[in-house]
């Protein structure tokens, strides 16, 4: 009876779950009447936009990874290391973006940093990439933070600084050849989360008015009928391709030898 | 009889010249600077511009100014999409992980299932509103199936992909994996010894569930409801994407006002984004407070 009931759940999430992922497909191969054919896909591929915007997007992912690396892993280290006090505090600050809506972020950025104001990086093109880049970072800081912070638990962070130390390594020398090294698999999987945000994200891309590939997927969902089921084929698989390379770093990685508890 | 006054008790401990002085702070700066330029203060901005006059003087006409029908209504389709879309989406996650948790199913089932979950909670947007309009709308999979097989015509049985229940079923797509995701550990956490000792003293299977399994479970899971709640309440792109401008919600009236001030009135944008932001603040709290309580039975 209870197992059952607990195969009715099962069949009912999956049915609800493969419908629209087999409706997205079906649709997007019926481009030409009366047969399946790839052409709605190789449209969206040959279209100039879609090759500007995607990469546009990719670009900026790649430097939110950085700027997300550069930014979280001495933190994160840091509080571990000489500020675990602060740990609660700056916690609950990296949740912030999961609660103040994306858009409500951006709409602040726009009046804060418009062209009359102290720092007027809506004013160029590259202050706005910059300003959305900050933004993207703010989005994947919750991801980013706790996979680094995940990372920074199962080694000893005290006494690798303190060995480093005494054979004579600065800080640079400490985060770059020793922590990150270390923590590279839990960075590598914010990583993978930051793409999948940034590629497909919308909302700031759209009221900063930059060329990203969220836009450019609304403008033509407003537009086509079978490109838009080509585009979320593709998106879905960008999003199964980021999530399945986070677990397969997961599982590549070396085992820590004495798992150190919080 | 001599009394030793304990140290740490009676004099304050004495604190090193070293860790008094805020140095170990510095090694935070470019994190507090950077979330105070771009997450904090542009908040800050948007708080204090919907308290703010045109003049610049303090008042609460903004906020007043919200209370029209067409926003009211706005904010109230809003809160019913989410209440909706985060209680279905408990609902049904909560049965398909206590299915793969407790149901005795097959042990294979759990990685992929955890897995998608992953991808599909993070598969919303854009192309989520382009797949299921591929499904379910007006020549979609589901709907030219359901016509030409079963005689089914779902737009005369009042289903539109573009309305109130089009919207709640696209958003469970990310609502119901997020539920797995979160209260998955929270099965996990039942103890096996707690069934037993149940059973031993003569509980029936619904009584434990709701004696004992329920009751450890309930902040879990309204907590979860909560984030959900939040969660679908500062959807925006999904929203767009699958109905234009045609349904009058929150984030697509914040959306067309920060585009062209539709409102008339910039300060009344604020105001808007301020509403927005302490709905998802309360619904926060209420999750942060739960989450705390339902930590308790997992150490």
């Amino acid at each position: 009876m209870m197992r059952l009931s607990a195969w009715a759940a099962i069949a009912f999430g999956m049915l609800y779950f493969l419908l629209p992922l087999l409706g997205m497909t079906e649709f997007s191969l019926k481009m030409r009447r009366g047969v399946y054919s790839f052409d709605a896909y190789a449209k969206v591929l040959a279209d100039p936009r879609f090759q500007e915007t995607f990469s546009y997007s990719v670009m900026m992912a790649v430097f939110t990874i950085v700027f997300g690396v550069l930014l979280v892993v001495p933190t994160a280290y840091w509080v571990r290391l000489k500020l675990p006090r602060a740990r609660p505090f700056v916690e609950f600050v990296t949740l912030l973006p999961l609660v103040i809506p994306a858009i409500v972020v951006v709409f602040g950025y726009i009046r804060l940093f418009n062209t009359s104001s102290w720092l007027p990086l809506t004013g160029t093109a590259m202050g706005t990439n910059i300003l959305l880049m900050f933004g993207y970072a703010t989005l994947s800081l919750p991801y980013m933070y706790r996979a680094v912070d995940t990372g920074l638990r199962t080694i000893d962070v005290t006494t690798l600084t303190e060995a480093a130390q005494s054979l004579g390594a600065g800080w640079v020398t400490i985060l770059g050849r020793l922590i990150l090294p270390n923590v590279l698999v839990a960075v590598l999987s914010g990583a993978f989360v930051t793409l999948a945000i940034v590629i497909g994200e919308f909302t700031m891309a759209a009221l900063l008015n930059r060329p990203a590939f969220g836009p450019y997927m609304q403008l033509l969902g407003a537009n086509r009928a079978y490109e838009p089921a080509a585009l979320a084929v593709i998106a879905f698989g960008i999003t199964w391709a980021c999530m399945g390379l986070i677990q397969l770093v997961a599982r590549l990685a070396p085992k820590p030898a004495t798992p150190v508890k919080d | 009889m001599t009394f030793q006054p304990s140290p740490d008790v009676d004099t304050p401990r004495r604190v090193p010249l070293k860790e008094r002085l805020p140095l170990d702070w510095l090694g935070l700066a470019p994190f507090l600077v950077f979330v105070t330029l771009f997450l904090l203060a542009p908040t800050m901005y948007i708080v204090v511009g919907a308290f703010r006059s045109v003049d610049g003087s303090f008042t609460f006409d903004n906020v007043i100014g919200l209370n029209t029908p067409s926003i009211r209504s706005a904010y109230w389709i809003s809160i019913k999409i989410s209440l909706a879309s985060a209680s279905l989406g408990c609902l049904i996650g909560f049965a398909m992980a206590a299915a793969m948790t407790l149901g005795g199913l097959p042990k294979a089932i759990r990685g992929p299932l955890l897995t998608f979950s992953g991808v599909a909670s993070n598969f919303a947007g854009v192309p989520l509103a382009f797949a299921f309009l591929a499904t379910l709308g007006p020549i979609g999979l589901v709907t030219v199936f359901l016509k030409t097989n079963l005689g089914l015509d779902l737009r005369m049985l009042g289903f539109n992909i573009l309305s109130f229940w089009g919207l709640t079923v696209t958003y469970l797509f990310f609502q119901i994996p997020l539920m797995i995701l979160i209260i998955t550990p929270a099965l996990d956490g039942l103890k096996r010894e707690w069934r037993e000792a149940a059973e031993i003293l003569g509980a029936t299977g619904p009584q434990y569930w709701r004696m004992v399994a329920f009751p450890i479970l309930f902040p879990a899971i309204l907590g979860t409801m909560a984030l959900l709640f939040a969660n679908s309440f500062g959807a925006v792109a999904t929203a767009i994407a699958l109905t234009g401008s045609s349904l009058n919600i929150v984030p697509i009236l914040l959306f067309a006002q920060i585009r062209g001030d539709v409102l008339g009135d910039p300060h009344l944008g604020y105001a808007l984004a301020f509403g927005m932001i302490v709905v998802t603040g309360i619904a926060n709290t209420i999750y942060i407070v739960l989450r705390a309580r339902s930590e308790r039975w997992q150490k």
